[in-house]
């Protein structure tokens, strides 16, 4: 691509059937408390 | 949905369904901006300015995007495969504190009742339903709160051995996290929070002006002196294990980049500084009309973060600027929330379970207690259905798989309702991960 770069590798779409089996943290836990953020997360699996 | 922006001279496109995070050079900006792409008459006006060549293969390649589910990505309601248990809990060890906080959401530790204190028997009743009823996930959390948590510093031990205890029998894995105020910290408890923590919520507002004015003693007087010394002491024997310096910036500080600076020159490297959330008649409390000006604060501490970043011995981390665009969540955990009071719940030292640490003291959200577990069902109910894909603000939003539809009990504090979100909240958060992405590109070039 010319005039365009994509930043990640990966989409949220991705292998959607092997996803999902809850083990991440939750994210009030981390350092918030008063906000909830899940993008700066990182995947358990 | 695409969400395009810029910060300074770099350009973005954000296709919210994939995730996928599109550096544009301004030609492909210009296109994708109100969507002018689309039609002949409007981007055959960029010809003079880029050259009709120029804009017939930038269109080429936001074709090729758009063909194979990089931008413009169909919307679907991802039904989530989560079954909700509950796997973490906040216990607060006290409702007490050794400081008088002038925006304490827990009326100085209190929550609005008597004081109390946490027993071993309450403590070890909410491990046991914990372990019993988080089905298959066996990493469980468990923060030590309060009130001040070190003023019931030997329960906390106690709980610490009882838990390990159960991590065998049950396949569970206990990961701890304390979130003081310092002021207890001494060699033993640094030793013993070091060794057992997982993580470290250290709360300190930055500047002494700054943190004095908000974090007061008992006595009145200002609380920076007392605490400084005792994190450097502390993060001195962290090593490299999980911690944060968190701090509540007020519209006492709207140059809070001038707070974070300070606590990075003071020796620590891992920052939170989170807007207050007060009601609007706080003299403190932060509004709509100071959006504005705390997003070029937010701009500015970005440019800050990637000039000390460039260099090992400056480098933090700074909570609300870390984004991992490959490694993160999967889409079902970025749909369903924060998950209070479906994985989450607030354990009061009388034993009562609140969705989250926010309800505590609204007896009307009490929703089980450790002899019984779960019991009103009714408000769980509600909180399973405030999914991203329940509340309409945030089904039209592009940042919702970044916040998952933000924080329940603000929501329902400034609503009356969990399916509108907080809007001043939402504002801030969607400038922090604009400049997230801005920071990753900078730091990726």
């Amino acid at each position: 691509m010319k005039y365009i770069k994509t930043l990640n590798k990966n989409k949220l779409t991705d292998n959607i059937s092997s996803k999902g089996c809850g083990e991440c943290q939750t994210s009030c836990q981390s350092a918030c408390k008063t906000s909830c953020t899940v993008g700066n997360q990182k995947c358990e699996k | 949905m695409v969400h395009v922006f810029n910060v300074k001279d770099l350009y973005f496109a954000v296709d919210t369904h994939s995730g996928l995070v599109h550096v544009l050079d301004k030609i492909v900006y210009d296109l994708l901006t109100d969507e002018i792409f689309k039609e002949e008459n409007k981007y055959r006006n960029l010809y003079d300015t880029y050259g009709e060549t120029s804009i017939k293969e930038a269109l080429t390649e936001i074709q090729y995007l758009i063909d194979n589910n990089m931008l413009y990505t169909q919307d679907m309601d991802h039904e989530s495969k989560i079954q909700p248990v509950i796997k973490a809990m906040c216990l607060n060890m006290t409702h007490d504190c050794n400081l008088r906080c002038r925006y304490c959401f827990a009326s100085q530790g209190t929550y609005k009742g008597e004081k109390a204190y946490l027993s071993f028997e309450t403590g070890k009743k909410a491990f046991n339903y914990l372990v019993k009823n988080s089905g298959k996930r066996r990493n469980l959390e468990v923060d030590f709160f309060g009130g001040e948590p070190l003023m019931n510093f030997e329960t906390i031990k106690k709980l610490v051995d009882y838990g390990r205890s159960l991590e065998k029998e049950y396949n569970k894995h206990f990961r701890f996290t304390i979130t003081t105020n310092g002021l207890l910290l001494d060699e033993e408890k640094t030793d013993y929070i070091n060794e057992n923590m997982d993580n470290v919520v250290l709360s300190l507002d930055g500047r002494k002006e700054i943190n004095d004015k908000m974090r007061k003693t008992v006595k009145g007087t200002g609380s920076y002196d007392l605490i400084i010394d005792k994190y450097k002491k502390f993060i001195s024997k962290r090593g490299k294990k999980d911690y944060f310096i968190r701090g509540t910036f007020t519209s006492n500080n709207p140059d809070f980049s001038e707070d974070v600076k300070h606590l990075r020159e003071a020796g620590f490297d891992k920052i939170s500084l989170e807007p207050v959330v007060a009601k609007p008649e706080e003299a403190y409390a932060l509004k709509e009309e100071h959006v504005d000006v705390l997003k070029k604060e937010y701009e500015k501490l970005a440019e800050y973060y990637i000039e000390s970043n460039k260099d090992k011995n400056k480098s933090f981390q700074f909570f609300h600027f870390n984004i991992e665009l490959d490694g993160g969540p999967c889409i079902y955990k970025r749909s369903v929330g924060c998950g209070a009071g479906t994985e989450y719940v607030a354990v009061t030292p009388s034993g009562d379970f609140y969705p989250c640490h926010q309800f505590v003291g609204e007896e009307e959200f009490i929703i089980g207690n450790v002899d019984e577990g779960i019991t009103n069902h009714l408000i769980v109910e509600k909180l399973k259905n405030v999914s991203v894909y329940d509340k309409p603000a945030c089904r039209a939003c592009w940042a919702k798989y970044f916040c998952s539809g933000g924080c329940h009990a603000n929501a329902y504090n400034f609503n009356k309702d969990f399916s509108i979100p907080y809007g001043v909240g939402c504002e801030l958060e969607k400038k922090r991960v604009e400049l997230s992405i801005y920071i990753k590109a900078m730091m990726s070039q």
